[in-house]
């Protein structure tokens, strides 16, 4: 099958790494990733299922490790080569419409019993992503028996497909993952209708994080951070109630906190501030500005996928600041135990998702795909995506 | 003798006339029979300062010599007007420098001991300590600073107190200092008619409290002009103010007043008319000109705001407030008022880089609408030179630019408050008080040099008539998304806002551009 694979070679991390994770370089002949006919993804036991994708979506994560710029922390959590691509909406061989959770937790591993945290419905958090019939991965997209998204096929258990409804398009179906990520961030979060939220960054994560915070935890006042004129306005229409520039982030928060604040001599710091920060950029800028601005004994939630950074630790200490991170999905206590991706399931027709999804690229363009995607938020796109009808 | 103002019409041989534009300067060839608005040349000024001082101490309007006030034992508060007079600043010895020296020398042969010097900023930033020294002189610094001589702080419960209400139920708050002294001698300099007499004491010593009772947009749309006190509802609530402290407290006022010679020798071709410019004065304009068009506004900005002008002595009065006031607004308008003959479909205003509330920072794009639709465009008296329904096209770059030291609150009210709206009153009712309130603006209002949180909320109503009034507002040459933002249009050329303007007020409109500042009050008929 055609597919675009990720292969580990640490000649090729080194030339990408030294160039800083240029487009042209991560999908050049020397790179790491590569498109060609790779064996199709064997079913691991009998009740596994075949997949095949319509649309992928190309991930701030997928970029990270294409460019380079991933934590070498993830590194022993993969098993290579593998085919990216963990956003994905795709039919059944039946012709039904799925999406998939990719979290590769002990009930996909068939691994008995659950381990403490797939037990709490914590897969993203699972002991035993070494076990099992497939190889290690943390998720679908990063696992080498699976296959991904990026391909003309992939494997999924039972447990981690769910049916999409004529209602959603493909292409507000292929956010569902993500949207179920930031669903998740925002319970973890679990601001109150009296607190002042900032959502820092607005590409993907942080816009859906917005429309997730807005519908499952409203708060009093709920401040998007975005760079970019087209992210503004998404960030409006999802449920932002102001969106501020990056470079007036301490300006702002201070005005709608009534805090004071204090200019050091690298950047300034709030006294008093906001109540909870979701830092969707995951940059060190992102964080070191997040732990000055959120108030002595707020929380900052980790959504988006942070590499190694360097962040000063006195404002957390000093602060007493609860520093959380938010990955992936599973099943959410505050919501009577019931599954993130059916949760955002059943809010994403409202929020017509659709007009976040595109340019729309076939996988023998991946190079153009790529270079987009790293561009998105400038050329005004949210989420580039692979389409992979063609191939059908 | 000085020439009086005029009002020129242009004709064919009427040379490119000047319009300030922030921290630089443009020339602007205006259509033919649009009138060009001068003020006066300079007054002659007097020409032995400290002897008018002398005999204005010892021969009061309706009051005692200041002297026989002074006694041994008694209390003596010198309140003083702070740096957002005289515009430029004036070049050393500063008049107030002058009378106060006098004040105190008197105080110290009656054997007065306890003598404090307060800086009457109002809701104004504190001055920096170089600020005040060029204000009050070397001596009086170096003998009075820090214990003796300080800035008013309009957010100290301790120091102010609540004097009560006049009989239009307004407020009156007042520093605890000037209310408990056995007198206070008020020593103040009058550049335009909207200053001086109780306006002194009641904004200047006063809180928050006291000083929303009139800076308020139901008062300034009352005040047609604040140029001109017997029609300022402004003014007539500082007068009601100023009699209950008059009564709760022995005031002896002191006014000055300067002629308008407002620039150095660098830029005296600012101060006179195109047509009296000699070669020298064509070359330092072209020197100026290239200048700024090529220099960084941070370089621009630090050679202009160190321009002093040499502005000479017109007057001194002393004794009760409102006979000396009487005869301080008539050395202004002296030195100001220009007969204009009615009104204009059109009225031009080159804005400069300094106002009162920029000494030593960037306008803002507030402190722009300010000075431009505020104190510029209310220069008048009778009726505003601008027609109901008009044009006003003002000239400013009108960059986003703040002094987060001296403006932080004014930032927040550029960015929360006029992106949500930029109607005066709709602005008072939804966010004044917020900014007043704010802990943050507080703090840096007592103990650093920004001014109070409600202040870019008065910079706005001082805009509020001319806003009404005009059909129209153009801003050429500012930053398309900051005019914007301000509520008003924006073109890259004077022909182009012409042309804009006449949608407004159709064909073949008439001009007149208000060639100021040196300033002038337009008497319209």
């Amino acid at each position: 099958m055609l597919a675009l694979q990720y292969v580990r070679s640490i000649p090729a991390f080194a030339i990408v790494k030294a160039s800083g994770g240029r487009p042209d370089v991560a999908t050049s002949a020397l790179s790491m990733l590569k498109l060609g006919d790779v064996p199709e993804p064997e079913l691991p036991s009998r009740d596994w299922v075949r997949v095949l994708p319509t649309l992928s979506g190309i991930c701030g994560s997928d970029l990270a490790a294409i460019g380079g710029h991933a934590s070498l922390y993830l590194d022993p959590l993969t098993s290579y080569p593998f085919v990216p691509g963990h956003e994905v909406v795709g039919t059944l061989d039946d012709g039904s419409r799925v999406v998939i959770e990719p979290a590769l937790g002990c009930k996909v591993r068939g691994v008995e019993p659950l381990c403490p945290r797939c037990a709490e419905g914590r897969p993203g958090l699972c002991y035993n992503v070494t076990e099992g019939p497939i190889e290690v991965g943390l998720q679908t997209g990063y696992c080498a028996d699976t296959g991904g998204g990026w391909g003309e096929m992939l494997v999924a258990h039972p447990s981690q497909i769910f049916p999409v409804a004529d209602t959603l398009s493909d292409e507000a179906a292929v956010l569902i993952e993500p949207f179920a990520c930031c669903i998740h961030a925002a319970l973890r979060g679990g601001a109150t209708k009296d607190d002042y939220v900032v959502v820092q960054g607005a590409g993907t994560i942080g816009l859906l994080t917005v429309a997730a915070i807005k519908l499952f935890t409203p708060p009093k006042r709920l401040v998007a951070v975005a760079k970019h004129p087209t992210q503004r306005d998404l960030a409006l229409k999802l449920g932002a109630d102001q969106v501020i520039s990056p470079a007036d982030v301490f300006q702002r928060v201070r005005f709608g906190t009534a805090a004071r604040r204090l200019d050091g001599m690298d950047r300034p710091l709030l006294l008093g501030g906001a109540d909870v920060t979701f830092d969707c950029v995951g940059s060190a800028e992102s964080l070191n500005d997040a732990v000055r601005f959120t108030r002595g004994g707020g929380k900052v939630v980790a959504v988006g996928m942070p590499g190694e950074e360097k962040v000063d630790w006195a404002p957390i200490w000093q602060r007493e600041l609860t520093v959380m991170g938010a990955y992936a999905y599973g099943s959410e206590p505050s919501h009577k135990g019931r599954r993130t991706f059916e949760l955002a399931l059943e809010a994403a027709p409202e929020l017509h998702l659709e007009k976040l999804t595109g340019p729309l690229f076939g996988l023998g363009e991946y190079r153009d795909a790529i270079a987009y995607a790293m561009s998105a938020g400038r050329l005004g796109a949210v989420k580039v995506a692979f389409d992979l009808r063609g191939l059908r | 003798m000085a020439r009086p103002g005029a009002v020129i019409e242009v004709d064919r041989n009427t040379p490119p006339v000047l319009f300030h534009f922030g921290e630089g300067v443009r020339l602007e060839k205006l259509p033919l029979g649009a009138r060009i608005v001068y003020p006066p040349d300079p007054l002659e000024p007097i020409a032995h300062a400290e002897r008018a001082i002398k005999r204005a101490l010892a021969k009061p309007l309706d009051d005692d010599p200041l002297k026989s006030l002074l006694r041994r034992g008694m209390k003596l508060t010198i309140a003083f007007d702070d740096l957002s007079l005289p515009l430029p600043p004036m070049a050393a010895p500063d008049v107030r420098q002058l009378v106060m020296e006098e004040v105190i020398d008197m105080a110290a042969e009656a054997g007065v001991e306890d003598i404090h010097l307060i800086a009457a900023l109002g809701l104004h930033r504190r001055m920096t300590a170089d600020e005040i020294r060029h204000i009050v002189g070397d001596r009086i610094f170096s003998t009075f600073w820090p214990d003796r001589l300080y800035q008013h702080d309009g957010e100290d419960p301790e120091a102010n107190v609540y004097i009560g209400k006049t009989s239009a139920g307004e407020d009156v708050t007042l520093h605890r200092r000037a209310a408990e002294s056995d007198l206070v001698v008020y020593v103040n300099l009058t550049l335009v008619p909207m200053d001086g007499g109780h306006k002194s004491m009641s904004t200047g010593l006063a809180t928050y409290r006291g000083i929303r009772e009139h800076h308020n947009v139901k008062t300034l749309m009352g005040s047609l002009s604040y140029m001109n006190p017997p029609d300022s509802a402004l003014h007539h609530s500082c007068i009601r103010q100023g009699q209950l402290i008059e009564d709760t407290v022995r005031v002896f006022h002191i006014e000055t007043t300067v002629n308008n010679h407002a620039f150095p020798a660098i830029a005296n071709f600012m101060q006179k008319r195109e047509t009296d410019w000699t070669p020298r004065d064509q070359a330092m304009f072209l020197g100026m000109k290239q200048f700024t068009d090529i220099a960084p506004p941070a370089f621009k900005r630090s050679v202009f705001h160190a321009m002093r002008a040499p502005y000479g002595l017109t007057g001194v009065n002393a004794g009760q407030v409102d006979a000396v006031h009487e005869k301080t607004l008539e050395a202004v308008r002296k030195q100001i008022s220009v007969r204009v003959e009615g009104q204009t479909d059109i009225v031009t205003i080159g804005v400069p880089y300094l106002g009162p509330y920029n000494v030593n920072a960037p306008m803002n794009p507030v402190l722009v609408v300010c000075m431009g639709l505020g104190y510029l465009f209310n220069f008048y008296k009778n009726k505003p030179v601008l027609r109901k329904g008009g044009v006003a096209i003002l000239t400013h770059p009108c960059r986003y630019e703040f002094d987060a030291v001296q403006h932080p609150s004014y930032i927040d009210f550029y960015d929360e408050v006029l992106a949500d709206t930029t109607n005066p009153q709709e602005i008072e009712t939804k966010y004044e008080k917020r900014f007043a309130e704010d802990p943050w603006f507080r703090q840096l209002y007592r103990k650093s040099h920004a001014y109070h949180g409600a202040h870019p909320f008065y910079a706005w109503y001082w805009a509020a008539h001319a806003m009404d009034h005009a059909g129209d507002i153009i801003i050429v040459g500012g930053d398309r998304d900051v005019v914007h933002r301000l509520g008003f249009k924006c073109a890259t050329t004077l022909e182009d806002a012409f042309e804009m303007a006449e949608q407004t007020v159709g064909r073949y409109p008439s001009i007149t551009h208000m060639r100021m500042p040196p300033i002038l009050l337009a008497d319209v008929e």
